[in-house]
């Protein structure tokens, strides 16, 4: 029996307002426990929820960028189920007519082979609280309000999956996209972004879909595909030994690498589904759509190709620039108007990345700005200071947050480009090592490095070399008296 | 004759031109109030009234009290589900019998800033559920024509209290006719504006597409001035509508001359009391008298009125009032370390069983595999009633009709048979269904001496074309 694995995701997404879905509370994170809260995100008798544009905004960026059909007329609905974190004992989603309908995400597979993965739908809704248990399991649970309300996209896949790995490589994209797009900043560790997998096995071949089995609230990426794996042993191993599968939610449980049962198709709840009566639908118009799509930047793919022919960089610059759409961005503004693109690209794969290493910094907060690493290469291009130097006024400026300028000013790293006083350096180098400068007349042109050595270290390192060599080659040539004998 | 038998427009005039303070109104009804719960039969208007309360919310109200508002210091009670700030907000359950609320409804700040001060929280059915105000955990009302008779339902304390002086105005709200029903059957003004009219922010929740404020006033032009000051476009519900709110109170007085009225033969029914039915007519004579011109029309799908707003009103209900489970707020009757358990017992105890009865039914009309049946069908007979106004509206300015197809009746009648009261509704839920502004006018008393009331529906934000009709019936029957 040869199986395959049918794989289809639940994504959930944080949008970054600054205010909740339906009231004018902060989503900022990290708040002392229920102050973002008010009447209605508290659910309190009486209060009524008000639609935020701004959630309709990135709602409709998010779905562009996932090549989505954005529809003209959606509506939220209330899902109905009662739990302690949720205050009005329903969560306002959409249900009938989502925002977003049938999309898709190109990925490549382990083979390198294009594969375009089909989106059902992502829709708006919003989050519920949090609980927070006491240690002692017998201790009391809070309830923390502060997430109530904040907007979540559900983006939903069509069963297009087929292996962890593409599963994996799958997000890695949607969350590039969503990055690119700046509707969140998927951020895992604060659970911006949480996914549950739908996993079920079938024969090689197969038209029909085996049992599904849904893992719920996955935290990270290699949590998905490590329960992904986990999952298709465990039921190939059960469709092998004959056992029938039955249609279940599982969680997974990070201790055990292992998912385990949380309940039954049978206890499965009725959410009860029905349009909002407190919220009117949503209606667009394709003006509407379309102002939209024009505030829309460049996508993943888009920038990938047009950064690569517009800066002429190799495919690795740009699979190293646009890894990240910050660094992308941080390339483009360092590279404005500058000549030679390329150095610079160079210059953030190694230099630029080492620093952001060692700092554990974010490129946003980076203190060498990008238009302070092109004044950096600017300086150096006008021979200020030496290529040499100019990694030590790199770090400088990283560490001390000051401009290429003001670090050379302050370190007295000027590069010396003055003749006259290189002619004399020159000279006295010539003069005191007539042994050396023996040995290169007479054809060793090696001594020439050692000479040039001398030079640098009598000025600091401070002399143009380019002005050192041309000197040094003048003077060791000019000196006919001492070939006469 | 004491101050809290004065009308709005009598009292408002007096404060303004400073002969009496907002206090001594309050005082009057104190007096008035004290009298009633010393009585053998109490009406229980009120299930809390704090007059030094509501004095405070003079002090806090500056610009509004004996200034050129409409209201000029004029005490309002307040239907007991309406959200006033640092006053209890019972709902008439005992699921909220503690609860006091944060904050004011959108219709009581506009109340305030018109000069209005909220005096009191009136008694009704919990949660608006009951046409006869008998399923409130506070206890019955009584009617004030006849004590053994029910006000009823939902804002009976609303109605009783305006036609006993225990209060000079109030506010109530209607889902299916819990102003209208029990404005008729006390003697009162009532009126359910258009949806979208009064901002529903602030008040507690039964049915969300159905749910209204509106006054409940000694006369028309009274509920005129309390209209206008609660009405007005709120950027807090999503469901207010941008009308300009109009100076209600000119329009009573006005002609109706040449005024198209329409009959709807499927009001005037088998269920009909006569002595309503009479009552009912003599008050479209009135108006064809005054000079309207009276014609039939026809609402051919009100025969599925009771059944749609059923489905779709406890549908709503059921997911409104999930929210009560003593958690956050409310009561909680158990401790217990079991979730679902402490779920049940304090909903099961904290809810009365009419609650508990339509929360059942909405779950039960929303479930999977009945919601196309039950709600999806039940929209469909909305659309369908709704479309039946709209094209009656085509040929009039007004559908004139009974309010309750009967007078009011002994308490504990239908107790135990909650599909006769249901009935009752009858005529009051398709404005409901169709959002159309609605009033209840006293035209008539039966021969026991009950009140009975005559329903005027408008079209969408046609208000005025009320007013001008309540104001002739008013004025011919005195």
């Amino acid at each position: 029996m040869n199986l395959e694995a049918v794989i289809g995701l639940e994504i959930h997404v944080q949008l970054n307002t600054k205010t909740k879905t339906f009231c004018s509370c902060s989503t900022g994170f990290g708040a002392v426990p229920n102050t973002h809260t008010c009447p209605v995100c508290l659910g309190l008798p009486g209060a009524l929820p008000v639609f935020n544009r701004d959630v309709l905004k990135k709602g409709v960026m998010a779905g562009l960028a996932l090549n989505c059909t954005i529809c003209s007329y959606s509506v939220f609905a209330r899902k109905n189920y009662f739990y302690p974190d949720l205050p009005k004992a329903y969560q306002i989603s959409q249900f009938e007519h989502p925002l977003n309908r049938a999309g898709f995400v190109r990925i490549k597979d382990e083979r390198g082979k294009e594969r375009s993965i089909g989106i059902t739908r992502a829709h708006l809704e919003e989050d519920a609280g949090k609980l927070v248990h006491d240690d002692d399991p017998k201790g009391p649970s809070f309830i923390d309000l502060n997430r109530c309300g904040m907007p979540l996209l559900e983006i939903v896949t069509e069963p297009d999956l087929r292996t962890p790995d593409e599963a994996y490589r799958f997000l890695v994209a949607v969350k590039e996209i969503l990055q690119y797009t700046e509707v969140s900043e998927c951020s895992m560790e604060k659970g911006e972004l949480r996914v549950d997998v739908n996993v079920s096995l079938r024969e090689t071949g197969e038209d029909a879909f085996g049992v599904k089995q849904e893992v719920k609230n996955l935290n990270s990426f290699a949590n998905v595909k490590r329960a992904l794996e986990y999952e298709i042993k465990r039921q190939s191993r059960l469709i092998r030994s004959g056992e029938r599968l039955t249609q279940q939610t599982r969680l997974f449980d990070v201790s055990k690498n292992a998912t385990v049962q949380m309940r039954t198709k049978e206890s499965a709840h009725d959410y009860r589904y029905f349009p909002d009566p407190d919220l009117v639908p949503i209606e667009l118009s394709p003006q509407e759509i379309d102002g939209i799509r024009e505030t829309l930047p460049e996508l993943p793919e888009e920038r990938r190709d047009r950064i690569k022919a517009q800066y002429g960089l190799t495919d690795y610059d740009v699979e190293v620039l646009c890894s990240s759409h910050k660094i992308a961005r941080y390339f483009e503004d360092s590279a404005r108007g500058y000549k030679r693109p390329k150095k610079i690209a160079n210059w953030i794969h190694t230099e630029v990345m080492r620093a952001l290493n060692e700092t554990g910094k974010d490129i946003e907060s980076f203190a060498v700005t990008p238009e302070r690493l092109r004044e950096l290469f600017e300086i150096m291009d006008g021979g200020v200071i030496s290529g040499k130097l100019a990694k030590a006024v790199f770090d400088e400026m990283a560490a001390s947050g000051e401009t290429a300028a003001e670090v050379v000013e302050r370190k007295g790293m000027r590069q010396l480009s003055d003749r006259e006083e290189i002619v004399d350096v020159v000279e006295a180098v010539i003069r005191d090592h007539a042994a050396v400068t023996d040995e290169y007349r007479s054809g060793k042109k090696k001594a020439f490095g050692f000479l040039v050595g001398q030079v640098m270290k009598r000025t600091g390192g401070k002399a143009n070399p380019k002005i050192v060599n041309e000197l040094l080659k003048e003077k060791l040539s000019n000196q006919p008296g001492v070939e006469d004998h | 004759m004491g101050l809290n038998e004065c009308t709005v427009r009598e009292l408002s005039g007096r404060l303004k031109r400073g002969e009496i303070a907002t206090e001594d109104i309050l005082e009057d009804i104190t007096i008035a109030l004290k009298a009633d719960s010393e009585s053998d039969e109490p009406i229980n208007a009120y299930i809390s009234f704090d007059p030094s309360l509501a004095s405070s919310l003079v002090g806090e109200t500056p610009e509004g009290v004996g200034k050129e508002t409409l209201l000029c210091g004029v005490p309002v009670a307040v239907k007991d589900l309406i959200n006033v700030s640092k006053t209890p907000t019972t709902c008439g359950s005992a699921m909220l019998k503690e609860y006091i609320a944060p904050y004011d409804a959108t219709a009581v700040i506009n109340m305030r800033r018109n000069g209005g001060i909220p005096a009191g929280k009136l008694n009704m059915d919990e949660f608006a559920m009951g046409s006869s105000n008998e399923t409130s955990y506070f206890g019955a009302v009584r009617n004030p024509h006849d004590r053994a008779k029910i006000p009823g339902g939902s804002s009976g304390g609303a109605a009783a209290a305006v036609a006993a002086n225990l209060a000079v105005c109030a506010l109530g709200s209607d889902t299916g006719g819990s102003i209208r029903q029990p404005a008729s059957m006390c003697g009162t003004f009532g009126i359910k504006p258009t949806y979208g009219r009064v901002s529903r922010y602030g008040l507690v929740a039964y049915a969300s597409s159905f749910d209204q404020i509106g006054p409940i006033t000694k006369c028309v032009a009274d509920g005129a001035l309390l209209l206008e000051a609660i009405s007005g476009y709120d950027p807090r519900d999503s469901t207010s509508a941008k009308e300009k709110t109009a100076h209600f109170i000119q329009f009573v007085g006005k002609s109706i001359d040449g005024l198209r009225v329409g009959v709807p033969e499927e009001y005037f029914t088998e269920g009909l009391d006569e002595e309503v039915k009479n009552a009912v007519l003599r008050g479209i004579g009135l108006l064809e008298k005054a000079g309207a011109v009276v014609v039939r029309t026809s609402l051919k799908y009100t025969k599925y009125a009771i059944a749609a707003y059923y489905i779709i009103a406890t549908a709503e209900a059921s997911s409104n009032l999930a929210r009560f489970d003593g958690i956050r707020y409310g009561t909680r009757v158990t401790d217990t370390n079991d979730l679902s358990r402490l779920y049940k017992e304090n909903r099961s105890r904290g809810f009365g069983k009419e609650v508990k009865r339509r929360i059942l039914l909405g779950t039960f009309a929303l479930s999977s595999g009945y919601y196309d049946a039950y709600y999806l069908k039940a929209q469909k007979a909305r659309t369908l009633i709704r479309e039946d106004f709209t094209r009656a509206f085509r040929d009039v300015d007004l559908i004139v009709t009974p309010v309750s197809p009967v007078p009011a009746w002994d308490i504990g009648t239908f107790v135990d048979d909650p599909l006769q009261m249901y009935l009752s509704d009858v005529y009051t839920v398709p404005a409901n269904l169709a959002g159309l502004p609605a009033a209840s006018v006293p035209c008539g008393t039966t021969s026991g001496g009950l009140p009975v009331g005559i329903q005027l529906i408008a079209d969408h934000f046609n208000e005025a074309d009320i007013f001008r009709a309540a104001g002739v019936i008013e004025e011919e029957l005195q």
